[in-house]
């Protein structure tokens, strides 16, 4: 069963004379637990398809099927359901500085009505201590580097099991050593629950963790 | 996720982001502070004018009262002839009419000698008219030539004559004639009048030589015990013709109080400083709250690309708003009774801090804190958390 299942997928920014093709007949399948690389030159279009799958951008044609939902033309409820369902990655680690490591993963499951304070605030340790910061989980931002930064935002991607993980450019802000810890910790982590993962990057150095490889050249698949 | 989880959620997270930043959340703790003190010390201004305003009907002790109708406040009053407040004894509910005398006049401070403008009211004082504690033990010496009681709710301008008097100093002049100060009472300042004293009606004409004693300036009408006040100021209005108004005591100190609010621009005045109070805490609640967003724009983003709606983020600046007008009220208050107390001493006019006027500025405070939150909220509009990936 595949996770994401694209078709025909083009997407445009602008109207009239300034429209501007961004995204040509895509078709794309990834199956549950697939790790995915999406690279190719900067403008081809790869964070753009990103922000379609993640629900964050709309499309009007083509289909767009992830988790079994359409996104073309979707209501921003179905938007909100996939959302929901899908850990974000970003390139700034984009935690609150005003909350402790453990405080920002359990943002991620305050929004989920099934946990108790006590059980968001346990599952939040554990999966800090799976990222390897069992002894910074009170720890603010400010107290942590760069790396330990990004670490808990993959951990805060992780924590309420989603089906799907979207990263953009997650080693960008990170040095050689802590930038391949990091994803080699997101990969060890979705191998073991079996969360599918699309990375975009140009970060060659971590294209060895992916099981598949696309690349992206001016809004075209090659 | 429920409403009211939401709500818990959000708020707790506005609250561990507020104290996160010390000095910010002091320099908006301030701000409300600040425009929480104005707006008491407004309104306390203006309530204690009024208050203040009618300081002396509220002593005076009769059932109906004679004015003359272009008389528009007690301080300059417009006097009518005596035969027309007699015209009153021809109902049958009436036991007694006396005339009151009113003029302002200078009063000489025994130690500086200085001049200053007071209040002086000149009456029978085998009737007692205004209301003073103990006036039976004054009121044989009232009646002696060139005697007077002094109000010590007067200015400190005038002198400590309460100490003066107690040591023995208790000659002074009123318009130039020596007067002797026999005791002391408590009336309060008025923004009219400073100061007041009693005198006898004869004493009063000694002092105001020019002034007739058929020209009154206030008629005090006395009825039986068991008399239905308003029919017998509906009679004596049609004995007493054009001239006059009759009132209540309750309608002359409102009489009074209107005069303060209404003919004088006074109103207006402290309700703009109370605006502009409130307009200056809102932009510094504005400016804190803004800013605050503008920091945090990844963060909500994120959020958002998480799966948390709009109305979470609003509610998140509602609830920092509201903290704010909290953490700012409560030392507003505090500071607030602290000036008023201040404001009492130094002014000699009443500044009544009471619960409703706690909960009325609240009420103001939290809406300028609210409508700052409100502004503040259109710069959530950039969180797309599409634009997170770049």
């Amino acid at each position: 069963m595949s996770m994401i299942d694209v078709k025909g997928l083009d997407f445009a920014y602008g109207h009239g004379e300034l429209r501007r093709q961004v995204l040509i007949d895509i078709h794309l399948k990834i199956d549950v637990g697939e790790i995915v690389i999406l690279t190719g030159p900067s403008g081809s279009g790869k964070t753009t398809l990103l922000t379609i799958l993640g629900g964050l951008r709309l499309a009007t044609s083509g289909s767009v099927v992830v988790l079994g939902k359409q996104l073309v033309q979707s209501e921003p409820s179905t938007q909100i359901a996939v959302r929901r369902q899908t850990g974000y990655i970003f390139q700034q680690h984009n935690l609150f500085l005003a909350l402790t490591a453990t405080q920002n993963v359990c943002m991620a499951l305050e929004l989920h009505d099934t946990f108790s304070e006590k059980e968001r605030v346990a599952r939040a340790r554990e999966i800090l201590g799976q990222v390897g910061l069992w002894d910074r989980l009170d720890y603010r931002p400010s107290q942590l580097s760069g790396g330990q930064r990004q670490r808990v935002s993959i951990a805060r991607a992780l924590v309420s099991k989603p089906k799907i993980v979207l990263a953009d450019e997650p080693t960008a802000s990170l040095d050689k050593n802590s930038g391949h810890e990091a994803v080699e910790i997101l990969r060890n982590l979705a191998k073991k629950n079996g969360t599918t993962i699309l990375i975009v990057t140009h970060d060659y150095r971590i294209l060895d963790i992916a099981d598949r490889i696309i690349t992206l050249e001016d809004g075209i698949i090659k | 996720m429920t409403g009211l989880r939401r709500i818990v959620f959000a708020a707790r997270l506005a609250w561990r982001q507020l104290v996160y930043d010390k000095p910010k959340l002091l320099a908006a703790t301030l701000g409300v502070l600040f425009a929480c003190v104005l707006v008491f010390m407004q309104l306390g201004f203006r309530d204690s004018l009024y208050t203040s305003a009618a300081s002396a009907p509220l002593k005076m002790q009769a059932q109906l009262f004679l004015l003359h109708k272009q008389t528009e406040a007690l301080w300059r009053p417009v006097s009518f002839h005596r035969s027309i407040l007699m015209r009153a004894l021809g109902l049958p509910e009436t036991r007694r009419v006396v005339p009151l005398y009113m003029s302002l006049g200078q009063f000489k401070n025994m130690d500086t000698h200085v001049q200053r403008t007071l209040m002086i009211y000149g009456y029978d004082p085998s009737a007692e008219l205004i209301r003073i504690d103990k006036f039976e033990s004054f009121r044989a010496e009232l009646q002696r030539q060139d005697t007077a009681m002094f109000d010590v709710s007067s200015r400190p301008e005038f002198g400590p004559v309460q100490d003066l008097i107690a040591s023995g100093r208790d000659i002074t002049e009123i318009n130039g004639r020596k007067v002797k100060l026999i005791g002391t009472f408590s009336m309060g300042t008025t923004f009219a009048a400073d100061g007041n004293v009693v005198m006898s009606d004869l004493n009063f004409h000694r002092v105001f030589p020019s002034r007739s004693p058929d020209q009154i300036d206030l008629g005090f009408v006395m009825l039986a015990p068991e008399a239905d006040i308003q029919a017998a100021q509906a009679a004596l209005l049609r004995l007493v013709g054009q001239e006059v108004r009759v009132l209540t005591y309750e309608q002359l100190v409102r009489f009074e109080q209107a005069y303060w609010e209404n003919s004088a621009p006074l109103g207006f005045i402290f309700g703009f400083g109370t605006l502009m109070g409130l307009i200056v805490g809102m932009v510094i609640v504005y400016q804190i709250l803004f800013t605050d967003i503008g920091n945090n724009i990844p963060q909500y983003a994120t959020l958002v690309a998480m799966g948390y709606s709009q109305s979470y983020l609003r509610n998140i600046v509602f609830a920092s708003s509201i903290y704010l007008a909290v953490l700012g009220f409560l030392p507003g208050v505090v500071l607030s009774t602290l000036l008023y107390e201040v404001a009492e001493r130094s002014i000699f006019i009443p500044f009544p801090m009471g619960a409703e006027r706690i909960a009325s500025v609240f009420f103001f405070i939290l809406i300028m804190c609210v409508l700052a939150g409100l502004l503040a909220i259109r710069k959530l509009k950039s969180t797309d958390p599409a634009d997170m990936f770049s």
